[in-house]
């Protein structure tokens, strides 16, 4: 038993002394990420069971803040549903965009794409861009939408869209959706560029007949790793919406009628600094995402069938 | 290249679409394109508009008097009142090449080994990057300014460049890419007696040029808007985007120079953007390496 152990730990160690290569090209990120990334994490996970406001020393509180979170926090239960509302429309529809555009886009004469690529990934690039849909939504009659509409006689008084909870979440994914053309949208242009036109060329030999099939059974499947990224980064940033809400609806919005999980993270940890509560919500949050992930990844292996 | 260009366009062209789906599709690119492009119109306008205009009330999109006035005194202005305005512009290059550069050949540097073979640890450590990709930034502020000042790092430009050179997203992108590459291409360079890093280096990098673009195109942009956050406290130290920040606190008679440091912070991702665009419509027309 012993002696088995021990023949397991020399054959592990040549294995790693086989890619001693790898592990030297791996150590430079590894290392950084380890640190500045791996670290704070645990460190988060761990004060989520402490009492912690950042003046005394954290104290160790078990499951308590997470009991709190679902069993007492009425405003947590507003975050979670807005969340999932927002994340369910939002992340399908703008997965689904960037892929077209960027199959659309694909094709246009390669000057012509540069450009159009640079335009629908404008709200990305331009950093704080928010300002346009303050305008464009403004509760009083030069509001665009609220002129819009009265010019037209089908309102007569100009709508408050970002202080009525009824319109604030539509608002906010009408937003989201157009800011969303951002890190997935490139990688699917980057991936259909390397895409290799030979396999695109035998597939019309062997009889694929319109654009439609050629997608299906040759674009896609080629493209699953570019696929994959896609949809955890957009599954990722429905998740984690917050600044859009802050910058339209305000911080809070009214009757908490944007309030996300991520702004609910921000009330505790950057303005209750009750920093063990924030790392709770901040887990809970980790959890979904980590579930909408998996059930993501089984289905986009289907594809191509 | 100009030939070139011309028929890796006419191949794509194999499966042909009928003129009104061709035309119709331009219509909705053109119409979805003029409203993405909203910010980047706004943004050039409005560093032009001189300040009677910058405060019009209700606000107008495009500028009627156009004035380079805001340009002016942005370089001039503060030059006279705080830290020379080269300053802050020279912080914030310096930040974003170092910052970009490394996290470039690192991530890419992980992610080969982690696409394309199997050894000890290789599926825990993929694991552990895609999961930090979904954990909140917002919490882990604090642990990590604790790591900064337990290194030493707090006011120094180090607590903003080297952390930007394991940000995740690079690597899980690489990652994806090289998944794609052929093996037998890689083991052809083995067996010509190529080492790994020569490997990597040499046939890795070169064949996932669109990927490293699209990470440059990612990465540029948030490095040279970064204001510096909470570690930087020293006012020679700090970046343009900071200078921002300061600048339009400064009240009304500022709000020109904001508009103008607005433009100055988005035309550097942009013109970024332009060349990298233009250089993955080269690779494309000459790669011809896939199994």
């Amino acid at each position: 038993m012993k002696l088995e152990k021990h023949f397991q730990w020399v054959a592990l160690r040549r294995e790693i002394y086989r890619n001693r290569h790898y592990y030297i090209l791996m150590a430079p990120y590894m290392i950084i990420f380890f640190i500045f990334t791996v670290l704070p994490v645990l460190a988060s996970l761990g004060i989520s069971f402490t009492y912690f406001n950042m003046l005394e020393p954290p104290r160790f509180i078990g499951w308590q803040n997470y009991s709190r979170l679902f069993l007492n926090d009425d405003v947590f239960l507003i975050a979670l549903r807005n969340t999932f509302y927002f994340a369910i429309i939002t992340g399908p529809v703008s997965y689904i965009a960037c892929f077209l555009f960027a199959w659309i886009i694909n094709e246009l004469p390669p000057k012509i794409r540069a450009f159009m690529t640079l335009v629908f990934y404008a709200p990305s690039i331009s950093g704080n861009v928010y300002y346009i849909w303050q305008i464009i939504f403004s509760g009083d009659k030069y509001g665009y939408i609220n002129g819009f509409l009265m010019r037209l006689g089908l309102t007569l008084e100009p709508i408050q869209w970002l202080k009525d909870e009824r319109y604030i979440l539509s608002v906010l994914i009408i937003v989201q959706l157009w800011m969303s053309l951002g890190t997935s949208f490139l990688a699917f242009i980057a991936g259909l560029q390397t895409l290799d036109r030979s396999l695109i060329e035998a597939g019309a030999v062997d009889g694929i007949k319109n654009r439609w099939q050629e997608l299906w059974y040759i674009v896609l499947p080629s493209m699953r790793p570019q696929l994959l990224f896609g949809a955890v980064m957009q599954i990722t940033s429905s998740l984690a919406v917050a600044d859009i809400s802050v910058a339209l609806a305000g911080f809070p919005s009214v009757n908490y009628a944007g309030h996300t999980i991520v702004t609910h993270l921000m009330d505790y940890g950057s303005i209750r600094f009750e920093m063990g509560y924030a790392s709770a919500i901040a887990t809970v949050l980790f959890i979904i995402m980590l579930g909408t992930n998996l059930l993501t990844q089984k289905l986009l292996r289907k594809i191509g069938g | 290249m100009a030939i070139k260009r011309m028929s890796a366009f006419r191949h794509q062209k194999q499966l042909n679409r009928s003129f009104a789906v061709t035309f119709m599709l331009f219509v909705l690119l053109a119409l979805f394109g003029a409203f993405m492009a909203l910010p980047l119109i706004y943004t050039i306008n409005n560093a032009f508009k001189p300040l009677d205009e910058l405060f019009l009330f209700p606000p107008r999109f495009f500028v009627r008097n156009p004035t380079f006035d805001n340009f002016y005194d942005l370089v001039y202005l503060i030059g006279n009142s705080w830290v020379p305005f080269s300053r802050y512009l020279s912080n914030t290059i310096f930040i974003t090449l170092l910052g970009t550069a490394g996290h470039v050949i690192f991530a890419s540097a992980a992610a080969y080994p982690l696409a394309k073979y199997k050894f000890p640890g290789s599926k825990t450590l993929s694991t552990i990057v895609v999961l930090s990709l979904m954990f909140s930034g917002h919490v882990t502020a604090i642990p990590n300014y604790m790591i900064m000042s337990r290194l030493g790092w707090i006011d120094t430009h180090a607590s903003i460049i080297i952390p930007a050179w394991a940000f995740p997203l690079g690597l899980f992108l690489m990652r994806q890419f090289m998944e794609q590459l052929p093996s037998s291409l890689l083991e052809a360079a083995k067996m010509d007696g190529a080492s790994e890093y020569r490997i990597f280096w040499q046939i890795v990098m070169p064949n996932v040029k669109p990927a490293w673009l699209t990470l440059i195109i990612l990465r540029l942009p948030s490095l040279w808007g970064s204001d510096g956050g909470s570690f930087i406290y020293s006012e020679n130290l700090k970046t343009l985007n900071y200078a921002l920040g300061q600048i339009t606190q400064g009240g009304i008679a500022r709000a020109g120079v904001g508009a103008a440091i607005g433009l100055v912070l988005m035309i550097v991702p942009i013109t970024m953007f332009i060349i990298s665009q233009s250089n993955v419509i080269q690779t494309m027309a000459t790669s011809g390496i896939k199994d």
